[in-house]
């Protein structure tokens, strides 16, 4: 029988190899982070944890990027989409994030204009065919994210499309894996790093990271087989006392990455310091526009109000964002806080981790 | 002096009204003789019978066309709304007629009898309301069924969005079936006539913004001769349900909450076909999730599920029908789902709007 390359990443036979080579592997407790909301999302959605032995933790990482878009973006995402000449869009998961009061969501329902796009080359297209408009595209996400809406700004450019602008609020990975292993409360013995990030972006940054912190990085992808692979390769090291970065998705990955990606994304960004919702400012890890863009920043282009908002204080997300927490520590989840009207950010994306719990395990096993 | 020429004032001189052109006006509603035009010449040629053609404010049933004895009176309503009106496999006028006929269906009743009103945008082309009618022509005539009384209505442009249709279905059931949503059992068996996702999946292509393209065709079709010939043949159906917005999960829910009953799936049962399933990995959403138009969920005890399977399998909209799940025990209401690995997790309703997720 041949099995389609999904059928075979989901095959239960080989989870169930896989998940038995883990137990023999194992024999103390590790806490291992999946850094991207995808895999917490797929390890809830196939029940893997429960395939685990109980010496390995799973801890969810901020890798779900509407989780961790602050509050200040969003308020300026309000602002921008409220004014009466724009066409704001954005990825679609991004409209029911709370901000201190609305979300995009409610900011179309009061009349705004607020599209959903799947790749920000249409928000350019939508610029073109209205030129008497302001199309904003709302510049979030990871690596992933970043060489498209890259390609948007050069490609608005060079046709000349000037009602196009973005409002950049792109976030990095490295960094937020320093700031995890230099935090005083650290858990986290391993890293799952996300496959599709190093795609992009290769894994040569993540060998200084897995050498200072003595921590091993395994690149994974998102099927169960790959994440009880990248798993099992985790556990392999950290019981050998090896901290090596290792590759469990080579099908996708390569050490040096895409190049021509990473080109364009140099072209048009720099890094910036940028504040992480739930977790603060941490330096370096975000990507704003170089000098030469600056006419594509919608911050630059509409008058802002400043303003600071507050979160609310029931919820935890900062601390699960960190991995400190799970949500059913949180006396909000389930209650206060579901999807339908969620307090904090990680409720909202499929990829968060509160919503998976609140999706897959509501009631603790 | 100069020559003048005079216009010719011999003729009428009042400018002659315009012919109505292809579209629908503000004229079309007025009430008046537009408004009858556009009842007569286009909407009686398609769904005209000798109740409509009557012309009075209301339909007369009697005799015959009421409810015979030992019968009760079913009637469910549905306003439809989609965009675009025209999509891989059906259109706003099949869904119309479709999703209320599968509604009285529901209950184990026969529908007989649609009411449709129409709200028109102005600026709408008659060309596609035609196109509309007739495919709700079509698909009565597959249900069995006639519109007995229809109204319409225009809205200045902009204040609607093309053409939005509200039906109400009328039927009849026999007195004593008590096929319902609270009926689930331990024990019984949950089956689906058919793949899921197909309707979710056809529309979001329709919406031409996905970047890529595939055959997938929705499923809108009528049950009711389905589940009236699985009700006749199996009178112990407990729950029938057509899994339309939100999907086979969300239905499944309300169905467990209703009847106070865990339901567990078995993933690896659950028929999805391969281009809804490759589309729904590729955009991050959930087939479970997906809408139907075409399928129903049919719950009834474990003895007779393997003959009811083999019914509707022999019947249309019924032919690949799959046992995906059992009613397990009592409780509050839970749907679980045995992964295709072994695991179990919970299904829950959809929240809000379906998002693809960003990466």
């Amino acid at each position: 029988m041949s099995l389609s390359s999904s059928e075979l990443f989901r095959s239960a036979e080989l989870t169930r190899l896989l998940a038995g080579e883990i137990r023999q592997a194992v024999t103390r407790p590790w806490n291992i982070m999946e850094i991207c909301g995808g895999q917490t999302h797929a390890i809830l959605q196939y029940g893997l944890d429960q395939l685990l032995p109980p010496e390995i933790t799973l801890i969810h990482g901020p890798g779900c990027p509407v989780c961790v878009t602050s509050l200040e973006a969003i308020e300026n995402a309000l602002q921008i989409a409220h004014l009466p000449e724009v066409i704001f869009t954005s990825f679609g998961d991004m409209l029911r994030v709370p901000g201190a009061k609305a979300n995009l969501f409610s900011a179309r329902a009061e009349g705004a204009d607020v599209r959903v796009v799947y790749s920000p080359l249409d928000a350019v297209k939508l610029a073109r065919e209205n030129p008497q408009k302001q199309v904003v595209f709302f510049a979030i996400g990871f690596e992933t994210t970043v060489p498209s809406i890259a390609a948007s700004v050069l490609h608005a450019e060079r046709n000349q499309i000037t009602n196009f602008s973005i409002l950049p609020a792109n976030v990095l990975v490295p960094p937020a894996m320093h700031a995890i292993l230099q935090s005083p409360d650290n858990r986290v013995n391993a890293f799952l790093a996300a496959g599709h990030v190093c795609a992009v972006m290769g894994y040569w940054e993540y060998e200084a990271i897995a050498a200072r912190y003595r921590a091993p990085i395994v690149v994974t992808g998102f099927e169960p087989v790959d994440l009880l692979r990248g798993i099992l390769m985790t556990v392999r090291q950290l019981e050998s006392g090896r901290f090596v970065v290792e590759n469990a998705y080579s099908r996708a990955v390569t050490r040096e990455g895409n190049l021509a990606a990473q080109e364009m994304i140099k072209q048009v960004f720099e890094p910036v310091d940028r504040q992480w919702r739930g977790i603060g400012i941490i330096p370096l890890s975000g990507l704003g526009l170089r000098p030469r863009y600056a006419d594509f920043n919608a911050l630059q282009r509409f008058p802002l109000t400043r303003q600071s908002p507050m979160e609310s204080p029931l919820c935890i997300a900062g601390q699960v964002l960190r991995g400190n927490a799970t949500p059913h520590d949180c006396p909000a989840f389930g209650r206060e806080c579901t999807p339908a009207s969620p307090l904090g950010a990680p409720m909202v994306s499929s990829e968060g981790a509160c919503s998976a719990y609140y999706r897959y395990q509501r009631v603790k096993a | 002096m100069t020559e003048h020429t005079y216009p010719n004032l011999q003729g009428p001189v009042c400018p002659l009204p315009l012919q109505p052109g292809p579209q629908i006006v503000i004229g079309h509603g007025s009430g008046g003789g537009m408004t009858h035009d556009l009842i007569v010449n286009v909407f009686q040629k398609y769904l005209g019978n000798a109740i409509l053609n009557a012309g009075n404010d209301s339909a007369r049933l009697n005799g015959g066309l009421a409810a015979p004895p030992g019968f009760q009176l079913v009637i469910s309503t549905d306003a439809h709304v989609v965009f675009p009106l025209f999509f891989p496999g059906g259109d706003i006028g099949r869904l119309s007629v479709c999703g209320t006929v599968n509604d009285v269906a529901m209950l184990g009743a026969e529908p007989r009898y649609l009411t449709a009103s129409f709200i028109l945008e102005e600026g709408f082309s008659i060309g596609e309301l035609e196109s509309v009618l007739a495919s709700m022509r079509e698909a009565c005539a597959e249900a069995g069924v006639s519109i007995i009384a229809a109204d319409t209505k225009v809205t200045e442009k902009g204040k609607s969005d093309k053409l939005f249709i509200s039906t109400t279905g009328i039927g009849w059931a026999p007195n004593d079936r008590a096929v319902s949503g609270n009926q689930a059992q331990p024990g019984d068996a949950v089956l689906i006539s058919g793949p899921l996702g197909n309707h979710g999946i056809a529309v979001l292509q329709a919406r031409g913004n996905l970047g890529f393209q595939s055959d997938v065709q929705s499923d809108t079709a009528p049950l009711n001769h389905l589940t009236q010939g699985l009700c006749a043949a199996f009178p112990d159906v407990h729950v029938l349900r057509d899994p339309t917005r939100g999907g086979l999960a969300t239905t499944l829910v309300e169905i467990a909450a209703q009847s106070g009953v865990t339901i567990q799936l078995d993933e690896k049962e659950i028929p999805i076909d391969t281009p809804v399933r490759s589309a729904c990995d590729l955009l991050g959403l959930d087939p479970l999730y997906l809408a139907n138009e075409g399928k129903v969920i049919v719950i009834l005890p474990e003895e007779t599920a393997e003959a009811a399977l083999q019914y509707m399998r022999g019947q249309k909209y019924g032919e690949v029908a799959r046992r995906i799940g059992t009613v397990v025990s009592r409780s509050s209401g839970q749907l679980l789902l045995r992964t295709a690995l072994g695991t179990t997790r919970i299904l829950d309703m959809l929240a809000g709007e379906m998002l693809p997720r960003i990466c």
